[in-house]
């Protein structure tokens, strides 16, 4: 199953076991139903269950915060996580209070996907991954599936959560093919997992650069260093046990995340490394993440912009080696827009 | 306009608006303590809207008040007891001591929440309208906010997509001309709020919010629409706020308004003209049950005992 056919069949499925659950979102009645991830879900459910929305994120949000708090499951859909900066009043102001500010006595389960529009010259308003954002405010958790398989069982625990759950839906891997369980299960919120055991190096990544991570562990391993991968899934609760675990067994360190650098999951999964196993480490940690400019349109720049694999590697090998250094270029998958 | 007020509806509005006069001037007369240590947006002068508009609601209908809603939370029914609590910071508050003023709920009376945030809570009305749609529900769900909220765009989104969809939501706005010390007219180019609802084809109206019974008149129209699943509409409300925008005392000295207007406005204000509602005998009652009623209520949050964790999950037991 591709992975926009799993977050099809997670949304399906969510609809049908739970009346409370509803979609909502602007153009999500739209002929191409989000790239096929809603595809059939208006013809099943009706207007009343998938709610197209005006162009009002920000209402629309606050519409699903006061939904959930009635006990609502509401799931908003978003083309582009660039426009779920419009909601940031609702979501960080309102959503992530809404427990806290009354003293727990309401939660507010409800789901915001945002798709990462990487690919095809999107440039600087339609590319952004926005982890960090996203992890910083307690009262929100966030999520951002690698594969298929966790496309699905991901979507599903968050729609099954009491709390806001940001879905960060990178497109980049909609068409990445994986067996999925056909049947009802969910990936656990916090919990990270490891992708490939190994004993000399943990590169822990998140979204699209698990995959670069593995891929730069073959390469690895033909130069003879044993690399461990570690998928974080969730990027707020952060599981730093199953990163803490891996570093004591390895001695060293790499964090790939689709993102920019400051203030940003990567420095935040060192800073924990840092602050609880620091004696384990035994080469400074490096970070590989974006860099620090907005995502250009361009293929020619856009291609230089992206770390993958090869950054990775690099990253592996000075750390092994005990030498540290950031280093840019790129792989370009081949994505043929136009949207 | 005139209104058909029964006796005893009269009575209970009045004696509605009297008891929220009377906890918000215990408040004042006690915030110099420095005991209750939480920003109060008193609602002094907007009384009737809270009270109108929540006598034509039940117990299953829903309000979304803002952070001037003292009024709004005892309209509706909400505890005493659990918002001096809140106020005075204890663990017997209606939020447990983290949310304060400005974030009241009481949700087996309805009431849903407060913000803090201008226009915050707008859009959840809508939510509540899609829900008890989506449910088949015969609810209603009621907003309150300033005219300053009015020129958010979370409003204007709101009231497009919600007569979109024909929710069972009514918009109430209270216009009290400031936000905070600035006036109407330097921020809205075009100051008749009501109007905003033609472009969105729902009903709009202007009505007098000091007088309760007119606002209880316009108020059941509305709330009779939306459960009779016509849609929205909005109201303005006009009235005025006594003291300053935040705080427990009159503002003359920012010279933002004059006295004299200040005096104008409070010798029309809700108290003031529904006084005919009752007589001396029934206002002396009244008065003496309301103020043991808040006695009661002091002493209690000041026993109360303080919270005492940040664990939510513990908090909550």
């Amino acid at each position: 199953m591709k992975f926009r056919e799993a977050v099809r069949d997670a949304t399906l499925l969510a609809m049908e076991r739970d009346e409370n659950v509803f979609l909502i979102g602007v153009g999500i009645v739209d002929p191409r139903a989000v790239w096929g991830t809603l595809a059939g879900a208006l013809e099943k459910f009706g207007p009343q269950r998938v709610v197209e929305g005006p162009l009002a994120e920000n209402a629309l949000t606050g519409a699903c915060v006061g939904a959930a708090a009635l006990g609502m499951r509401p799931l908003i859909v978003h083309h582009r996580i660039d426009f779920v900066l419009l909601t940031m009043d609702q979501l960080v102001n309102h959503a992530a209070k809404w427990k806290p500010m009354f003293g727990a006595q309401q939660s507010i389960p409800m789901v915001v996907r945002a798709v990462v529009g990487r690919g095809w010259g999107n440039g600087p308003q339609h590319t952004q991954s926005h982890h960090a954002l996203f992890s910083h405010v307690p009262g929100i958790k966030a999520v951002v599936p690698s594969n298929p398989r966790d496309a699905k069982g991901l979507l599903l625990a968050a729609i099954a959560d009491d709390d806001p759950v940001v879905y960060i839906e990178h497109r980049w891997l909609h068409e990445d093919d994986a067996e999925v369980p056909a049947e009802y299960f969910t990936t656990p919120i916090g919990r990270a997992t490891v992708a490939r055991a190994g004993r000399d190096v943990t590169l822990v990544a998140a979204g699209p650069m698990v995959s670069e991570a593995l891929k730069a562990a073959q390469a690895l391993e033909a130069i003879g260093i044993d690399a461990e991968v570690i998928d974080l899934r969730t990027l707020r609760p952060l599981d730093t046990d199953t990163v803490i675990r891996s570093v004591v067994k390895t001695g060293h360190l790499v964090v790939a995340d689709p993102d920019w650098g400051p203030c940003g999951v990567a420095g935040e999964v060192i800073a924990c490394v840092a602050e609880e196993a620091l004696d384990s480490l035994r080469a400074r940690p490096v970070r590989v993440t974006w860099p620090d400019s907005a995502v250009p349109s361009s293929q020619a720049i856009e291609a230089m912009f992206y770390p993958g694999a090869r950054e990775i590697q690099a990253a592996a090998v000075a750390t092994c080696e005990g030498r540290t250094e950031r280093l840019v270029a790129s792989t370009v998958k081949d994505f043929h827009g136009p949207f | 306009m005139p209104s058909p007020t029964s006796p005893d509806l009269g009575r209970k509005l009045f004696r509605d608006m009297l008891r929220i006069r009377r906890v918000e001037d215990r408040i004042k007369a006690m915030y110099h303590l420095r005991e209750m240590r939480s920003p109060p947006h008193l609602c002094m002068g907007h009384e009737g809207i809270a009270v109108g508009v929540c006598a034509t609601l039940g117990r299953r209908d829903v309000i979304y008040p803002y952070y001037r809603s003292h009024g709004w939370y005892l309209a509706k029914g909400g505890d005493l007891n659990a918002m001096m609590a809140e106020l005075f910071g204890r663990a017997t508050g209606c939020s447990r001591g983290w949310g304060g003023s400005m974030h009241l709920i009481d949700l087996a009376a309805g009431v849903m929440g407060t913000s803090a945030i201008v226009g915050g809570t707008i859009s959840h009305a809508a939510g509540a309208g899609l829900t008890f749609q989506m449910r088949g529900q015969s609810r209603v769900a009621v907003v309150a906010f300033g005219d300053g909220a009015t020129e958010e765009g979370v409003f204007h989104e709101t009231l497009n997509f919600a007569a979109l969809r024909r929710l069972p939501v009514v918009f109430v706005c209270e216009n009290n001309l400031y936000a905070t010390n600035t006036h109407i007219r330097e921020r809205q180019a075009q100051t008749e709020i009501y109007r905003h609802a033609e472009r969105f084809g729902m009903p709009g109206v202007a009505a007098d919010g000091n007088d309760v019974t007119e606002v209880h008149a316009q108020a059941a129209r509305a709330v009779a629409r939306a459960r009779a699943g016509e849609g929205p509409t909005l109201i303005e409300f006009q009235t005025y706020r006594i003291l300053e925008h935040c705080g427990v005392n009159e503002d003359h000295d920012l010279g933002y308004r004059t006295e004299e207007e200040v005096n104008a406005w409070r010798a029309v204000g809700p108290l003031e003209r529904g006084r005919g509602l009752i007589d001396d005998r029934e206002l002396a009652r009244m008065t003496e049950e309301i103020e043991a009623e808040i006695d009661a209520a002091c002493r209690s949050a000041q026993a109360a005992p303080w919270p005492t964790t940040l664990s939510l999950e513990r908090a909550t037991r």
